[in-house]
C-alpha cells in the first residue's frame, strides 16, 4: 500500500495532523504563534549544523529547536528587551545563520527548497515510521502533561498555588514543540509549520466547547486539510506544502461562516442573565 | 478560634521576616505571619502595600528573598487569585474550569456551585460571566478541591455590596463546615470584620495586627486610612434576615426561596450608626 508515493504522503501528512493538531491548541491559547515561528526558523540552523557535523538530521533540528527556545526563556528573564523583539531577533538571526551556513558548505548540495517548504511528496516509509513513532511519544506525553499545561494557560499563579509546576509544564512543551518540528520539517518545511499549528486549531475553535474537544477538532480540521491540499495539489500540479496549508486557510474560513440559528447553553439552561 | 481539638491548631503556614525585593526596591519586608486551621486571617492595606506580593509568598508563586516560609507538608491550597482572564480562543465552561487542577465529583461540583450561588451557570461559557459571576465561579472552583488553605486575593472585585458581604459571610461558614484557614486581602476592613480572627495591617511592612476591634483603634490603622475610616462601623452592623442569590431570587432567614419582583431594599439595616462613608453604595 505504501508502494505509492502519493499514498505515503497522504498517511504521514495525516500522522503529522493528528499530532499537530493539540500542540497547536496550546500555541493559540498561549498566544505563542509567533515563538512557535521563531522555533521552526531555527530549525534551518540545526539543519545547517546537522550537514557540519554529519549528525542526524531529526536530531540536529531538535536540538537546535529546543536551545532557542531556552536561549529565549533565558534572555525574557535577564534581558531588558521586550519578549516581541527579543522574537525578532532570535527568529530572523537563526534563520539567516542557517542560510549563510548553508551557503558556505559548497562542499555538500543541499536542496534549500525542501527545507524551507517541505517535500512531502518525497516522504519514505522510514519517514512515515519517524512520523508515527515521534508523533504518538509526542501525544502521549502531551496527554500526561494536560492537565498541568491547561491549568498553567489559565492561569500560572494558580497552578503554582496548586502544585500544578507551571514552569516545568512549560519547558517540557518547549521540548514537544521542539520534536514536533523535526518531525514536520521534512513535510511541510521550516516556513509553513507555524501555519500547520496556527491555522487547524483556529478552525477547530467554532466546533468545541472544551479544551479537549478543541484539540481533536484541530487534528480532524488538519487531516482533512491534508488530504484537501494534496489532492488539489496532485490535481492542480501545485507545490504541497503551501496546497496543504491553503485548503486549511479554506477550513478556517468555512469555519467563520455563520452558523444555524440555535440556543444558547446559558438560556438553555434556565438561567436568568 | 478555640476548637479543643488538636488538629484545628495546626500550622498550615508560617511566615517569618519575609520580604519579596523587586528592581532595587522591597515591594513588602519584614512580615511575620501564621495561618492555623480553622483561623481567617484578613489582611488589608492601600494599593502598593505589599498585600498580593505577602500572599504569593505564603502559597509559593513567589519566593521570598528575605527570611523564610514555611508551609505544612503537603498542604492542599485552593488559591482565588486577583484577576484572571481566559484568553477567547479557548473554549472553557465552569463545570470544565472546576476540575483545572485535579480530578472533582458530579456531586462536590455541584455542591460547590450552589454554595458560591452559581449553579444555574454551570455550563455557561466563562468568557460570557459578569466580573461578579466569574469571581463566584473561581471560588467555587477553589471550594471544590477542599483545601486545607483556602487563599483569596480580593474576592469580591466585581461584585456589589450585598454580594461582598454575601460572599465573606459565606466563607465564614465554609470555614466553619470544613475547618480549613482561610488567608484572604480585603480592600474594606469593615465588611469582613465579622468573619475575620485575626487582621494585618500591611504598608509595605506590618503596620499593626491584632483582631479587627483592635486595629480598628491602633493609632496606625487610623493613621493609614484617615480618622474616618474607624467611624462608620455601625452601619455594617445589621441584621441580615435574607440573602440575595446570584440569580435574582431572595433566601430568607427560614431557608425558602423566593422570586424577588418588588424588592424594596428596606433591609432590616441599622442606618443610624455614625453615617455612611459614601463609598459603598447599594446597588440599586
Amino acid at each position: 500500500m505504501l508502494d505509492d508515493f502519493f499514498t505515503r504522503a497522504l498517511v504521514a501528512g495525516i500522522g503529522l495532523a493528528m499530532v499537530v493538531g493539540p500542540l497547536g491548541c496550546f500555541v493559540v491559547w498561549r498566544r505563542m504563534a509567533y515563538f512557535g515561528d521563531t522555533m521552526a526558523h531555527s530549525a534551518l540552523l540545526g539543519v545547517a549544523l546537522s550537514f557540519l557535523f554529519e549528525i542526524n538530521l531529526t536530531v540536529g533540528v531538535f536540538a537546535v529547536a529546543a536551545l532557542a527556545s531556552l536561549a529565549l526563556l533565558f534572555l525574557q528573564r535577564h534581558g531588558t528587551l521586550s519578549t516581541d523583539a527579543l522574537l525578532g531577533i532570535l527568529s530572523h538571526s537563526t534563520l539567516a545563520l542557517g542560510l549563510v551556513m548553508v551557503a558556505f558548505m559548497s562542499w555538500i548540495r543541499i536542496d534549500l527548497m525542501a527545507f524551507l517548504f517541505g517535500d512531502i511528496l518525497a516522504v519514505s516509509r522510514l519517514d512515515i515510521a519517524m512520523i508515527y513513532g515521534g508523533g504518538a511519544l509526542v501525544l502521549l506525553a502531551l496527554a500526561w502533561l494536560w492537565r498541568p499545561l491547561l491549568a498553567a494557560t489559565i492561569n500560572p499563579e494558580i497552578a503554582e498555588a496548586e502544585g500544578m509546576r507551571p514552569e516545568r509544564a512549560r519547558f517540557i512543551f518547549m521540548l514537544l514543540m521542539a520534536a514536533m518540528i523535526a518531525i514536520a520539517m521534512k513535510i511541510v518545511g521550516i516556513m509553513l509549520i507555524t501555519s500547520l499549528l496556527i491555522i487547524p486549531a483556529a478552525a477547530g475553535r467554532r466546533f468545541a466547547s472544551t479544551p479537549e474537544i478543541m484539540a481533536v477538532a484541530a487534528s480532524v480540521a488538519g487531516a482533512i486539510a491534508v488530504v484537501g491540499g494534496l489532492t488539489a495539489s496532485l490535481h492542480f500540479d501545485t507545490p504541497s506544502g503551501p496546497s496543504i496549508v491553503v485548503a486549511a486557510l479554506v477550513l478556517f474560513l468555512m469555519s467563520l461562516a455563520p452558523p444555524p440559528r440555535r440556543q444558547p447553553a446559558l438560556l438553555k439552561s434556565g438561567g436568568k442573565t | 478560634m478555640l476548637q479543643s481539638t488538636g488538629q484545628s491548631q495546626q500550622t498550615l503556614v508560617e511566615m517569618r521576616n519575609a520580604g519579596v525585593h523587586r528592581a532595587g526596591r522591597w515591594l513588602v519586608r519584614g512580615v511575620d505571619l501564621t495561618v492555623r486551621r480553622g483561623e481567617i486571617v484578613t489582611l488589608i492595606g492601600p494599593n502598593g502595600s505589599g498585600k498580593s506580593t505577602t500572599v504569593k509568598m505564603a502559597i509559593g508563586v513567589l519566593q521570598p528573598d528575605d527570611g523564610i516560609v514555611r508551609r505544612a507538608p503537603a498542604l492542599k491550597v485552593g488559591y482565588v487569585p486577583q484577576k484572571v482572564t481566559v484568553d477567547w480562543t479557548l473554549p472553557l465552561s465552569v463545570e470544565r474550569l472546576m476540575t483545572l487542577t485535579g480530578p472533582l465529583d458530579r456531586q462536590k461540583m455541584a455542591e460547590s456551585l450552589e454554595a458560591a450561588g452559581i449553579a444555574h451557570l454551570a455550563r455557561a461559557e466563562v468568557q460570557a460571566l459578569s466580573g461578579g459571576e466569574f469571581q463566584r465561579a473561581l471560588l467555587a472552583r477553589a471550594l471544590a478541591r477542599e483545601p486545607d488553605l483556602l487563599v483569596l486575593d480580593e474576592p469580591v472585585q466585581g461584585v456589589d455590596f450585598t454580594g461582598e458581604i454575601a460572599l465573606y459571610q459565606l466563607i465564614g461558614e465554609i470555614r466553619d463546615r470544613t475547618g480549613c484557614g482561610v488567608l484572604l486581602i480585603s480592600h474594606d476592613l469593615h465588611v469582613v470584620m465579622a468573619a475575620t480572627d485575626t487582621v494585618l495591617c500591611l504598608n509595605g511592612h506590618v503596620c499593626c495586627r491584632g483582631t479587627p476591634e483592635n486595629v480598628l483603634k491602633s493609632p496606625e490603622y487610623v493613621k493609614l486610612f484617615g480618622a474616618r475610616a474607624g467611624e462608620t462601623l455601625a452601619i455594617y452592623r445589621h441584621h441580615h434576615d435574607h440573602t440575595h442569590l446570584a440569580d435574582g431570587r431572595v433566601r430568607q432567614a427560614d431557608g425558602t426561596i423566593i422570586d424577588d419582583p418588588h424588592h424594596d431594599h428596606d433591609h432590616h439595616h441599622d442606618h443610624t450608626g455614625k453615617g455612611r462613608d459614601g463609598e459603598h453604595e447599594h446597588a440599586r
